[in-house]
This record gives structure tokens, C-alpha cells and sequence, in this order.
């Protein structure tokens, strides 16, 4: 397969946006300046960045509590995430949402979600939504391994396939459910299988790969604007940090961060095979790690230094207003 | 005697049934923690707010029972293993997440005892986290607990602080129905003078935390202690105030709230849910029903907004009942 160099530095930009600001939220999350529960993302950059690379503003996700980085893959903007994360106002939900019901519908971002599974049932519906509309759009549904075992996971492949949903399951198998390896909580070998299972087509990929994954999204996506249904994507990339910043992580092994971190860092994975192989020019992507430093800096200190929600606002949009 | 906190006294009641009762067992999602994780670490979390610490080396993992993220096969699973012979005591992380499993709570636990024409116990009970205030966000905030109270055959215990927790608990634990068991998240590391000496507190019981002559303030959970701090203050300024926590809301001491009421001659219902079909609203009308002829002014409810938790700290200080609000409440009924 080749690559359009300007596909490959825009992937770039968003793999290296992510990092950037999930290690920013780290660092102000110890800092102590971040209401409620952050979930960060480094590590997996690769699996949205992949997929949200064939993906339009008028196609769909549904994201997970770890949602920052599905946000950002999609295009929301850093001003509008930071706001929200701040709870203030011009956040992308008004304060309202957080960190974990992050949701930007212009942008077609159906929500981060608080409730492990509950994205995918409203993830077909966006599926629904284009085969009905004829529009060609699909959706995808972020899946973490532990919510794989939902019961709504399982109902949702069975009707996108039932109903040759234009759907992509997108699994992200970091190696965790909260504090428990995926060895002990899930009873089949993999995702993989199991999806298969349901008559979809279904396959395994490193998902610190960014090729791997853009390239069997490619695929998937092909079949679904095709109109020959849903398919599954089981992406492999262990999370860098904690289940939530701040996680003790007693289960996991001293220095495992480290080990991912020197063999398997989808930037570093990315970087060497794109000027390698494709014409990529480093320097061109240190200007793009310089820039993005300075947007997301000076977003953040727009997003610290803007109102909170005026209290009125706690009795608004709870119905439409006409 | 020892003091404890909410979260201690949980954990120590939990084991002092499990020897007491080799049936109970504990299910949750990481109620161990760290299976299968790269360290080897067993239990390396004891629950995911370290409730359940300490279980696993105790009673092994054949009796404390770490699951995956799978509400509806949790419940359900403790459940069917009530009716065949076991006493589980089921983990909902957050109540908010009885969303993916309230089929196997309203359609099938709560009813089989009547449905199966009284020829079933149901010893099951489901411990779960309610409450707003610690920037949780509006899937994780919620109280909830007034759906339950709704619901014919389920038991419902709000506890309000170590001691009444640990009595509590106990007697849900050796109940032969389905029990759901609100902790709020917010109060876990409240503390009181506890026993150590298992005890058993009884359903329907309320307790009368504060006596008083001008106002009965009926408060649930985490609004007793706010409640408490009202009657405190208005003392000095001569207002007597009656402070009743019914501690479980079913079975409700009605005959608690009303002898109060025809006492006092005044009414603040005080609860975190929203406020249509509110405990608070039921237990007004409980008032207005039985003893309106004893009321010297309407009553006067007290709940959360009828809006979801806002993720926004300031907004969501703003959304539970705070003392401001309960002692506004007691002018208003004194005139
Ligand atoms: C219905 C429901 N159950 C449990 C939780 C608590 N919880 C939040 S995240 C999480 C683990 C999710 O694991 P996984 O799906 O693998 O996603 P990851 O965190 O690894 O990205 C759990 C158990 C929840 N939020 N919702
Ligand atoms: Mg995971």
C-alpha cells in the first residue's frame, strides 16, 4: 500500500496531539488543577489516529471514559477540549460533560461515555442513521477489552450484523479492565473470534502500528460505505499509565511502562517507517512537536482562565427551549 | 469504644459474616483486583474504593468473586445463586450503573419470592455507591435509590453513618430478601464510636439522631449529617428541631415520622434524588395523608434539582441539598 505523504503528516500531527496533551493533562492532574476523573491515552494513539484517519466530519463515533484522544483524532479542537476537561464555559459541552461525556456532534464525536459499553448501541444507531439517510457515512464505536464483555457490545454486533450496518467495531485491547488483565476477565482467546462470530468480518492488528491499523480500517470502511455490513477490528496496545491518573497500579510489573515505552511507542513506530520508507522529512515533524506545544499551552491557559459556568446554567438543557 | 469509618466498618461487617456464614460470598468487578495482571499481585486492589480489602486472603477466590465489567450477569448471577443456596453479596460500583442491569433487579429478583407464589427466599444483596459531590459527572453522581423504593419486594438501606453501616449491613446480609445497600461516596471516611462485636440493626427502624419539639426534619444518608448540623446550630438560637433518619426507606418507620410530626407539627423532607417521586415527596404525602390535621404550616421538601449532576464543580455544589437549604427550609415551616 502507499501512502499520500500529506495523509501521513496529518496522522502525524494528530498522533503527536494526543501525546502532547494527555502527557499535559498528567502533568496537571498532579498539579491538582483537574476536576474530576481523567483517563489518559498515551500509548494507544496509533488506534484512533488509524481510524479516524478514513473517517469524515459527517461519519460517527462513540467513544469510552478514555475518550481524549478519539476526541482529538476527530478534530475536535484543543480550545473546546480543554474548556470542557475545565468544566467552563465554552467547553464542547458547556461544562457539563467533563472529561468523561466529552461530545462534539459537528465533528460527529457521539459522546466519551461513563457507562463501560454504552457507546456501542448508540454507535449502530449513527450506522442506522446513513443506511437510512443513504448518505454513504458510517460509524465506529471505541471498545475497551474489559467492555468487550458487556452484553450491549454483544447485542450491537449481532444487530449491525443482522442488519448489514454500515459499522465499525473498533476494539482496543490495552491489556486492562480497571485493575484486571485481560488474561483473567476475558473467557475466549481474544475479541477477534468472538466478533467473527457474530458474521462479521474481523481481524487482529498492533495497535501501536499506525499502518496496521489504517490499513484494515481501510478495508472495513470500504465494506461499509459498500453497503456489505459491519466489521471488527481487535487493536493490540497496552496503556502507558494508570487506569485513571493517579492509579497505584500495584498489578502491574515495575518497569513494563518503560519496556512499552523503548519498543513499542506508536510515535517512534511511526516516525521510522514514514521517513524511511515514505519520504517523511524529521525536521518537518519537529516543526509540527513545536507548534503543537504552543497550541496546546496557550489553550490551556485560555481554558484555566475562563469562567466557570454561571449557576443558572445548572437548570438549563435539561429539555429543548423553543 | 473503637471509632471507624463507613469504609472499615463495611469491610469488617463483610468479614465478620462471611465466618459467621460460610454460604456468603462477594461478587464484584475487581472486588480482588490485579488478576491477570503482570505484577502477580493478588488483590491488588481490594475493590475499587479498597472496600473489599483483605476478603480474598481471607476467604480465597472461591468465596470472593472477581468479575468482569458485566452488570446484567452480575446481578442476575447473584441473583439465581440467592434462590439455590448461596447469600451473595453483589457489588454495583456505581448505582448509576444499575442502568445496564435493572432487568434482573425489577423483573427477576425483586418479584421471585411473589411470583414463585412465596415458595422462594432470596437472600441477595447488592452493596452500591450513590451520591454527587465528588466531581463524578452525570453517569456516576446519582442517588437513585428512590426507583428502588418503588419497587415491591427489594429492601432498600441508606446508611448515614459507621455504626447504623455496620448493624445495617449485617441484617441485610441474614435477610432472606434482596437488599440494596446505598454508601455514599461521599461519606466514606465519616467516623463514629463502632462496636467491635458483630451486631444486627432491624429494618424499618428509624432513628432519631436529634429530639426536638418545633420542626421534624426527616433527612436520608448523607443529608442526616447536614440535617444534624441544622439543629445544632438553630438550638442556639432557641429553635428545637427533631432530626428523624428512617435509615431504610423499605420497609419506611412511618409510625416514626408521624409521632414526630404530631409532635412537632412541622415537616422538612430532606433527600438527595430528584425531586418528583422523591422519598421526600413520599414521605410528605405519608404526612398529608395521615396526620395533616397535626401540621401547623405545609411542609416543605428539600431534593436535588430536577436535572442531572453536572460535571462542573461549581455547578455541582449547587446541586444536592446543602445545610443553607435545610435550615431555609426550617424558617420557611416555622412561618
Ligand atoms: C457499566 C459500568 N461498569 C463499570 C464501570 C467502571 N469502570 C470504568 S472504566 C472500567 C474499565 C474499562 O476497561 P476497558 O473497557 O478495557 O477500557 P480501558 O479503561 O482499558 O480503556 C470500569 C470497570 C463503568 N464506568 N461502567
Ligand atoms: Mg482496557
Amino acid at each position: 500500500m502507499s501512502y499520500d505523504p500529506i495523509m501521513l503528516l496529518d496522522a502525524y500531527r494528530r498522533m503527536r496531539a494526543i501525546r502532547e496533551f494527555e502527557e499535559t493533562m498528567r502533568r496537571e492532574v498532579q498539579a491538582g488543577t483537574v476536576p474530576g476523573f481523567v483517563h489518559l491515552y498515551c500509548g494507544e494513539e496509533a488506534i484512533a489516529v488509524g481510524a479516524c484517519m478514513h473517517l469524515a466530519d459527517t461519519d460517527y463515533i462513540g467513544s469510552t471514559h478514555r475518550g481524549h484522544g478519539h476526541c482529538i483524532a476527530k478534530g475536535c479542537d484543543f480550545e473546546g477540549l480543554l474548556l470542557e476537561i475545565y468544566c467552563k464555559q465554552g467547553g464542547l459541552c458547556n461544562g457539563k460533560g467533563g472529561s468523561m461525556h466529552m461530545a462534539d456532534l459537528r465533528k460527529g464525536m457521539l459522546g466519551a461515555n461513563a457507562i463501560v459499553g454504552g457507546a456501542p448501541p448508540i454507535a449502530i444507531g449513527a450506522a442506522l442513521s446513513a443506511q437510512v439517510l443513504g448518505n454513504k457515512g458510517v460509524a465506529l464505536a471505541f471498545i475497551g477489552d474489559g467492555a468487550s464483555n458487556q452484553g450491549t457490545v454483544f447485542e450491537s454486533m449481532n444487530m449491525a450484523s443482522c442488519l448489514k450496518l454500515p459499522m465499525i467495531f473498533m476494539y482496543e485491547n490495552n491489556g486492562y479492565a480497571e485493575f484486571s488483565g485481560v488474561k483473567w476477565h476475558m473467557g475466549s482467546a481474544d475479541i477477534t473470534s468472538r466478533a467473527a462470530g457474530f458474521g462479521m468480518s474481523s481481524v487482529k492488528v498492533d495497535g501501536t502500528d499506525f499502518f496496521a491499523v489504517y490499513d484494515a480500517m481501510n478495508d472495513a470502511v470500504t465494506r461499509a460505505r459498500n453497503g456489505e455490513g459491519p466489521s471488527s477490528i481487535e487493536a493490540v496496545a497496552m496503556r502507558w499509565y494508570g487506569h485513571f491518573e493517579g492509579d497505584m497500579q500495584k498489578y502491574r510489573k515495575s518497569g513494563e511502562v518503560d519496556e512499552l515505552r523503548r519498543t513499542s511507542d506508536p510515535l517512534v513506530k511511526f516516525e521510522a517507517r514514514a521517513t524511511a520508507e515514505f519520504g517523511i522529512d524529521a525536521d518537518e515533524l519537529r516543526e509540527i512537536d513545536e507548534e503543537l506545544r504552543e497550541m496546546i499551552e496557550d489553550a490551556l491557559a485560555i481554558a484555566k482562565a475562563a469562567p466557570k459556568p454561571t449557576p443558572d446554567a445548572l437548570y438549563t438543557d435539561v429539555y429543548a427551549s423553543y | 469504644m473503637p471509632v471507624k469509618n463507613i469504609r472499615d466498618a463495611i469491610n469488617e461487617t463483610l468479614k465478620l459474616e462471611m465466618r459467621r456464614d460460610d454460604r456468603v460470598v462477594v461478587i464484584g468487578e475487581d472486588v480482588v483486583g490485579g488478576l491477570g495482571g503482570s505484577s502477580g499481585v493478588e488483590e491488588a486492589a481490594g475493590g475499587t474504593f479498597g472496600i473489599t480489602t483483605g476478603l480474598a486472603a481471607e476467604f480465597g477466590r472461591r468465596r470472593v468473586i472477581d468479575t468482569p465489567i458485566t452488570e446484567s450477569a452480575i446481578i442476575g448471577m447473584a441473583g439465581g445463586a440467592a434462590l439455590t443456596g448461596l447469600r451473595p453479596v453483589a457489588e454495583l460500583m456505581f448505582i448509576d450503573f444499575i442502568g445496564v442491569c435493572f432487568d434482573q433487579i425489577l423483573n427477576q429478583i425483586a418479584k421471585f419470592r411473589y411470583m414463585f407464589g412465596g415458595r422462594a427466599d432470596v437472600p441477595v444483596v447488592i452493596r452500591t455507591m450513590i451520591g454527587a459531590g465528588a466531581g463524578t459527572g452525570p453517569q456516576h453522581s446519582q442517588a437513585l435509590y428512590n426507583m428502588l423504593m418503588h419497587v415491591p419486594g427489594i429492601k432498600v438501606v441508606l446508611p448515614s453513618n459507621a455504626y447504623d453501616a455496620k448493624g445495617l449491613l449485617a441484617t441485610a446480609i441474614r435477610d432472606n430478601d434482596p437488599v440494596v445497600f446505598c454508601e455514599h461516596k461521599c461519606m466514606y471516611l465519616e467516623t463514629c464510636e463502632v462496636p467491635e462485636e458483630s451486631y444486627t440493626i432491624p429494618f424499618g427502624v428509624a432513628k432519631v439522631t436529634r429530639e426536638g419539639t418545633d420542626v421534624t426534619i426527616v433527612a436520608l444518608s448523607r443529608m442526616v449529617m447536614l440535617a444534624n448540623q441544622v439543629a445544632d446550630k438553630l438550638k442556639s438560637e432557641g429553635i428545637s428541631v427533631e432530626v428523624i433518619d428512617p435509615r431504610t426507606i423499605s420497609p419506611l418507620d412511618t409510625g416514626a415520622i408521624l409521632a414526630s410530626v404530631r409532635k412537632t407539627g412541622r415537616l422538612v423532607a430532606v433527600d438527595e434524588c430528584n425531586p418528583y417521586c422523591s422519598v421526600a415527596s413520599e414521605i410528605t404525602s405519608l404526612v398529608a395523608c395521615e396526620a395533616i390535621s397535626s401540621l401547623k404550616s405545609a411542609p416543605v421538601k428539600v431534593t436535588s434539582p430536577h436535572t442531572p449532576v453536572p460535571a462542573a464543580p461549581n455547578l455541582e455544589q449547587l446541586y444536592a441539598p446543602d445545610a443553607a437549604a435545610i435550615e431555609a427550609a426550617v424558617r420557611r415551616v416555622l412561618g
